[in-house]
């Protein structure tokens, strides 16, 4: 109970600071929100009554926001988050095999985290590199040309690290 | 004895060429060359766009720049053992860049820099043409240069193709203290990638786009709005912001003008509907990004409510050639009422995938078959996608088709954004006409209900359709639900979502009938979307 409400108030003192550095943005809800989700790895449900006061705007206004975005996460990824994407361009060059594989040797489905928390998989619907597909990010870098065993070294060496 | 001259080598930092390892060959090269007592002047370029090069390494000669491609990190070595770096012979070796036929053929306007330049090199900017149109326009009244962009005839890359010099002409008449510009730059159509190339390959020219847009219109403001699935492009963006507002490029007194503009790089939220301009401008406001209705049109009632400017990273990139050469250059090129040039983007299964930038009405066929060189896998290309998911899929029999909006929307398709993804004869375009229904129900925004709950519906009907169910019934219920979709949808993501669909019953009937029970119709699992949800 006692570190509960001790996260709580921290939280609101980081939205707070993150809210009073963005002041003079004009629209300045995403961004907010991406600084959050930056400095924390997701947006605690927490912050959204701290950021609908210092934006005046009433908290179904600012979980509408929040829900809106697929960016948004509502609680922390795993340590390595990969993103498959599975638009049209790596549809056509076999990135279906990278969901299979993913799910049989990784052992996570797409929109799931592994129970140890070590990975986190996602599809993303275009990272435009279509020529050189099937594509994944991985921590935010982007991957082209994989295959079953690319896609497992890249995932291997990014969750021992 | 003097220190040999270092010989300069460019390895590109786009964020192609990185996903397959451009980072460590560059590393390897400054290894390899220092191992070799061999000094070099590492550049790290845009790319050249030929993708399936990259990593396409270039070492400058008098006779110009030899490239060598793909280079894998592990091929280092061995190249540069064989001369690489004097620009020997080697079996990856392509020759000199600028000859081939490739790019030669290319008429390349707006990618006139991209792939030849350090992108964050203000000095590189200007040495191959920079600044040029926005000194011009700065000396020409704000009505000239909206006329020299209407008299250009450039229409609205990002797709619809709406002449960009109209729109400009409704923003300066408008009579308002704050105005806006802002480039759409949420590139979210598969199979496009010309965009995110442009902001990491030549992120000054965005810039100088959006400042001539800017001076037209009378506009002190401007945001970049740029899907977060693109970090290089938001980080590249952002340091050549800085760059040129350092240099005066922007802020209160552009190039000693007195005009004042500053520019905003804001990043999205991973949803494609945001790349629709009003979407996207209720997503600027910090807002969820529902589509409004038009009228009134952004033009004059934009962002917060101000007259703002709309346009694509590729228009607003093309607006500088059309000022430093003027209106009559562009014009020149083109068919009918498409004129200037179209980046085309190979992408897909496809063995050469990259940008072809051509005037408007080169054939599908050219493209796919010449420039594309046909599919990665080898196999015979089944169906091509142009447009983007909201596009129509085409056999080979339309591979006759000129590329120019008129004639496409004439064979009930669309030039869109010039992204063409290649499909091989393994493709099952029930599963493709599924999945069109299948994005649009996890993209929606949800404003109208065609689009929210006819997507839903859409893909329910392709299931009993290819489980055999009343196959005739539903064929006929699906052919009603695209017409309600097409006619009652607020925005092109419900009214064009049936465009692949039909596309795909009329070209492809085959594909629609009833198969095994549980087979899959698509390769992820059903509801796998589940990113944001709470």
């Amino acid at each position: 109970m006692n570190s509960t409400t001790k996260g709580e108030a921290s939280v609101a003192v980081l939205v707070r600071e993150i809210a009073a550095g963005h002041r003079t943005h004009r629209g300045k809800l995403l961004p907010i929100l991406h600084a959050v989700q930056e400095a924390l790895g997701y947006v605690p449900a927490e912050a959204v009554p701290v950021l609908a006061e210092e934006l005046n705007l009433s908290r179904a206004d600012v979980h509408g926001v929040v829900s809106f975005y697929h960016d948004f996460r509502s609680e922390p990824a795993g340590r390595t988050t990969v993103r498959v994407c599975r638009a049209e361009a790596c549809q056509s060059v076999g990135a279906g095999r990278l969901v299979t594989h993913l799910r049989d040797r990784h052992g996570v489905e797409l929109g799931e985290t592994s129970r140890d928390g070590s990975l986190t998989a996602e599809q993303v619907f275009c990272l435009g590199n279509c020529a050189l597909g099937p594509a994944v990010q991985v921590n935010g870098r982007l991957y082209g040309r994989l295959d079953e065993a690319r896609l497992s070294s890249i995932l291997d060496s990014a969750v021992s690290r | 004895m003097s220190a040999p001259t270092p010989v300069t080598v460019y390895v590109p930092r786009d964020s192609a060429a990185t996903s397959v390892g451009a980072d460590q060959v560059a590393a390897a090269l400054v290894r390899a060359a220092a191992r070799e007592n061999h000094p070099i002047e590492l550049i790290r370029n845009g790319s050249r766009g030929m993708l399936w090069l990259e990593p396409l390494v270039e070492v400058v000669t008098p006779n110009g720049r030899v490239g060598y491609g793909p280079v894998a990190p592990a091929d280092v070595d061995a190249l540069v053992a064989a001369g690489m770096f004097d620009a020997a012979d080697h079996p990856s070796c392509v020759g000199v860049v600028d000859d081939l036929p490739w790019l030669a053929t290319q008429k390349r306007v707006t990618f006139a820099r991209v792939g030849l330049t350090d992108p964050l090199s203000p000095e590189d900017y200007l040495r191959h043409g920079g600044l040029a149109g926005l000194r011009r326009a700065l000396q020409m009244t704000q009505a000239d240069v909206v006329a020299e962009v209407t008299d250009s005839g450039l229409r609205g890359r990002g797709g619809a193709g709406f002449p960009a010099g109209i729109k400009w002409k409704t923003v300066l008449d408008c009579v308002d203290e704050l105005k806006f510009v802002c480039c759409n730059a949420d590139e979210g159509d598969s199979g496009t990638f010309a965009d995110r190339m442009v902001m990491e390959g030549d992120p000054f020219l965005l810039i100088e786009g959006m400042t001539i847009a800017a001076y037209a219109v009378g506009a002190g403001e401007g945001y970049v709005y740029i899907r977060s699935e693109y970090p290089d492009a938001v980080a590249t963006m952002r340091a050549a912001i800085d760059i040129a507002r350092g240099r005066g490029w922007l802020g209160d007194d552009v190039l000693g003008s007195g005009t004042h503009f500053d520019l905003h790089v804001r990043v999205g939220g991973g949803a494609y509907i945001c790349g629709e301009e009003t979407s996207m401008l209720e997503s600027l406001e910090g807002k969820r990004g529902m589509v409004r209705a038009k009228p009134p049109i952004p033009a004059i009632h934009g962002l917060f409510g101000k007259p703002t400017v709309v346009n694509n990273v590729l228009t607003l990139a093309s607006v500088p050639s059309i000022l430093a050469d003027g209106a009559r250059a562009y014009q020149e090129l083109g068919v009918e009422r498409s004129r200037g040039t179209q980046l085309f983007q190979l992408g897909g299964n496809i063995r050469r995938g990259g940008i072809v930038e051509l005037a408007f009405g080169v054939t599908l066929g050219e493209l796919v078959d010449g420039y594309g060189g046909g599919t990665h896998s080898g196999r015979p290309v089944r169906a091509v996608q142009v447009g983007g998911p909201l596009g129509a899929y085409l056999p080979r029999a339309d591979f006759g088709l000129p590329m120019d909006y008129e004639a496409f929307a004439a064979a009930g398709a669309m030039v869109g954004h010039g992204g063409i993804v290649v499909f091989d004869d393994t493709v099952d375009m029930a599963a493709q006409a599924r999945f069109a229904m299948e994005f649009c129900a996890a993209e929606s925004c949800g404003k109208c209900t065609p689009c929210r709950v006819g997507s839903v519906r859409g893909v329910e009907v392709i299931d009993r359709i290819t489980a055999g169910e009343h196959r005739d019934e539903n064929l006929a219920l699906l052919e009603d639900l695209c017409d309600v979709m097409t006619e009652g949808s607020l925005c092109a993501m419900g009214g064009l979502t049936p465009m692949p669909v039909r596309s795909a019953l009329t070209h492809f009937p085959d594909d629609f009938v009833a198969r095994e029970p549980n087979a899959a119709t698509t390769t992820a699992p059903r509801g796998a979307r589940t990113e944001g949800m709470r």
